[in-house]
């Protein structure tokens, strides 16, 4: 071989995930308590996986259709409707996807063409950014600050925008902050989104997880509908994250585009996988439920536990993570958590990974058995006054 | 008040050993609101004990032997089953009695030390009481899950990679 690279000048140039780099830390230790896992700690529940079998039995093991089962989208269609208040028709306007992942590739691979920015609101979850470039087009980033409880602004949109924008992420509620932007606050997005005729990739994946206010999905707010494709999926609320389903909705237009995408580059989404999630659909609402209440409990222990070791940490209205602030340690997050790994063997996620506002700030998630989590608060609160001893001798 | 109290009773029914604070914390509480809350739930017997799931085989070289046992019983009038049952629960050794539908009145579950104590207890005292008609006893030969609870789970670890977005 002659050439000095093979490798594509965009991948090249594409930076790897500081998860990854932290990942491979903690992964060389033993006994690490781990609040760096972006996953349920609930196996699947049983009448899902059970379902599967009985599928596999069945000798369900060949392609389904391209977009997915059209039992599995009439489900999903039914459960947008009863949930949150969508209509979408099953036939056309859902696709079945292999993970959230992929349904936020194809949804950016559908719309961009070369040189089309696409805002994505940091500290966010790490694909977009990558994702975004490797479809051609360019990331712009908004930074939301803590002061606003890590929630998008009007203002800071309304700055963001060029006139090459095309689209924006949305993830509500975030990954990694926990944030939730109700109704009240989408609608103002929602008129400057409007104002510049963007489109919106609403990532909804933890939209069952919200703990204290009514959820509002972003495609219900007036007018939003037919500029949104909605995505989600099975990973999170139904503890599939293995299963690799999910699922994204929209116009006609844009899922046919998504749907033609996936017919040559995946076929379809994995058989067995779909056959789970059509149970989850059907019988899964108990689970849901019990798991939530269990991340609701899980969340007010995390939170008080993390104030009182003397980080300070906002009540976060969604999904798994708490994101506490770790500034008055004098560490960069990045420090804190080698050292905390080091010293206390908890993992954690240093909040610049997820972008640069994320600096000051940890990623933990409890999605950790409750034994586990009261041992890693005992270790992070030691650390804090370890540390604070330390800061005050120098 | 009554979601709270069931969230609470949830919890304890997990673990009855969950300390007051934890409880607190997770239900974002103060301590004297939860220690009230179960205090309430004692006096009306919502909460009628605190006992503990125990494999015993994993202490005692043998397991107790435990028995269900199907009893057909002749209702008296006026008290219905309740009477008979009242004089089959009372004994120390019957650990569990449920009035049933179906093939027969009273399921009876009883332990003991062997099975000749139980077959003892079941021709001495049960099927001499006058109601009792017939009992069909099935001794338990391995225990699978009890109370919700899954007895020889054998990986319950953590299969999650440590770090992951
Ligand atoms: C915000 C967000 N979107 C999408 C995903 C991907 O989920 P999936 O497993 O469905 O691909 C994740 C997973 O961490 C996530 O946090």
């Amino acid at each position: 071989m002659t050439k000095t690279s093979y490798i594509s000048k965009q991948v090249a140039d594409l930076k790897p995930s500081g998860i990854r780099r932290f990942f491979d830390l903690a992964a060389q230790m033993d006994d690490v308590i781990s609040l760096g896992v972006g996953e349920p700690d609930f196996v699947t529940p049983w009448n899902f996986i059970e379902q599967s079998f009985h599928s596999l039995e069945q000798g369900y093991t060949s392609y389904t259709e391209n977009a997915g089962m059209i039992e599995l989208r009439n489900e999903i269609s039914n459960y947008l409707r009863k949930n949150y208040h969508l209509t979408y028709d099953p036939t056309d306007q859902v696709i079945v996807s292999v993970g959230a992942s992929q349904a936020i590739d194809l949804a950016l691979r559908a719309v961009i063409d070369p040189g089309d920015e696409v805002i994505v609101v940091e500290p966010s979850f790490v694909a977009y950014v990558p994702t975004v470039r490797l479809a051609g087009g360019i990331p712009v980033t908004i930074q939301t600050r803590a002061e606003n409880e890590f929630k998008l602004t009007p203002e800071q949109l309304e700055q963001a925008i060029t006139p090459k924008t095309k689209a924006i992420i949305l993830c509500n509620p975030n990954n990694p902050t926990g944030s939730l932007l109700l109704k009240e606050e989408l609608e103002q997005l929602a008129k400057v989104i409007e104002k510049h005729d963007l489109l919106v990739l609403s990532d909804e994946i933890y939209a069952e997880l919200t703990y204290d206010d009514v959820y509002t999905s972003f495609p219900s707010i007036a007018d939003m509908k037919k500029r949104t494709i909605l995505i989600s999926g099975f990973s999170k609320a139904f503890a599939m994250t293995g299963w690799r389903l999910g699922y994204a909705a929209g116009p006609t237009e844009f899922i046919a585009a998504m749907v033609k995408i996936h017919q040559y580059t995946m076929m379809c989404a994995p058989t067995m996988a779909q056959h789970a999630a059509l149970e989850a659909m059907k019988n899964g609402r108990q689970s849901v439920l019990q798991m939530m209440e269990s991340y609701k409990q899980r969340r007010n222990f995390i939170v008080s536990s993390l104030n009182e070791a003397g980080l300070h940490c906002p009540t976060p209205g969604g999904a798994f993570y708490a994101f506490p602030s770790i500034q008055t340690t004098g560490l960069s997050s990045a420090e804190f958590a080698e050292q905390l790994l080091h010293q206390e063997q908890v993992a954690v996620v240093p909040g610049d990974v997820f972008g640069a506002s994320g600096e000051g700030y940890i990623r933990c998630s409890y999605a950790t058995s409750l034994k586990q989590l009261d041992e890693a608060m005992s270790r992070i609160k030691r650390f804090v006054i370890k540390r604070r001893a330390l800061q005050s001798s120098q | 008040m009554k979601e709270m109290e069931v969230e609470l009773l949830r919890l304890i029914e997990k673990n009855a050993n969950l300390e007051v604070e934890k409880i607190a914390k997770l239900m974002g509480k103060s301590t004297d609101e939860i220690k009230e809350l179960i205090g309430h739930l004692e006096k009306k017997k919502a909460i009628l004990g605190y006992s503990t799931l125990i494999d015993w085989a994993k202490v005692l070289d043998k397991e107790e032997v435990t028995a269900m046992i199907d009893v057909k019983v002749a209702p008296a009038r006026g008290v219905g089953f309740d009477k008979v049952a009242e004089r089959i629960y009372r004994f120390p050794e019957v650990k569990a009695v449920y009035l049933m539908s179906g093939a027969y009145d009273l399921s009876v579950t009883v332990k003991g030390k062997t099975m000749m104590e139980i077959g003892h207890f079941i021709s001495e005292k049960l099927s001499t009481l006058d109601s009792v008609l017939s009992t069909t006893t099935h001794f338990v030969l391995k225990k699978y899950k009890h109370d919700g609870i899954i007895l020889e789970d054998e990986d319950e670890g953590d299969k999650r990679i440590v770090v992951s977005p």
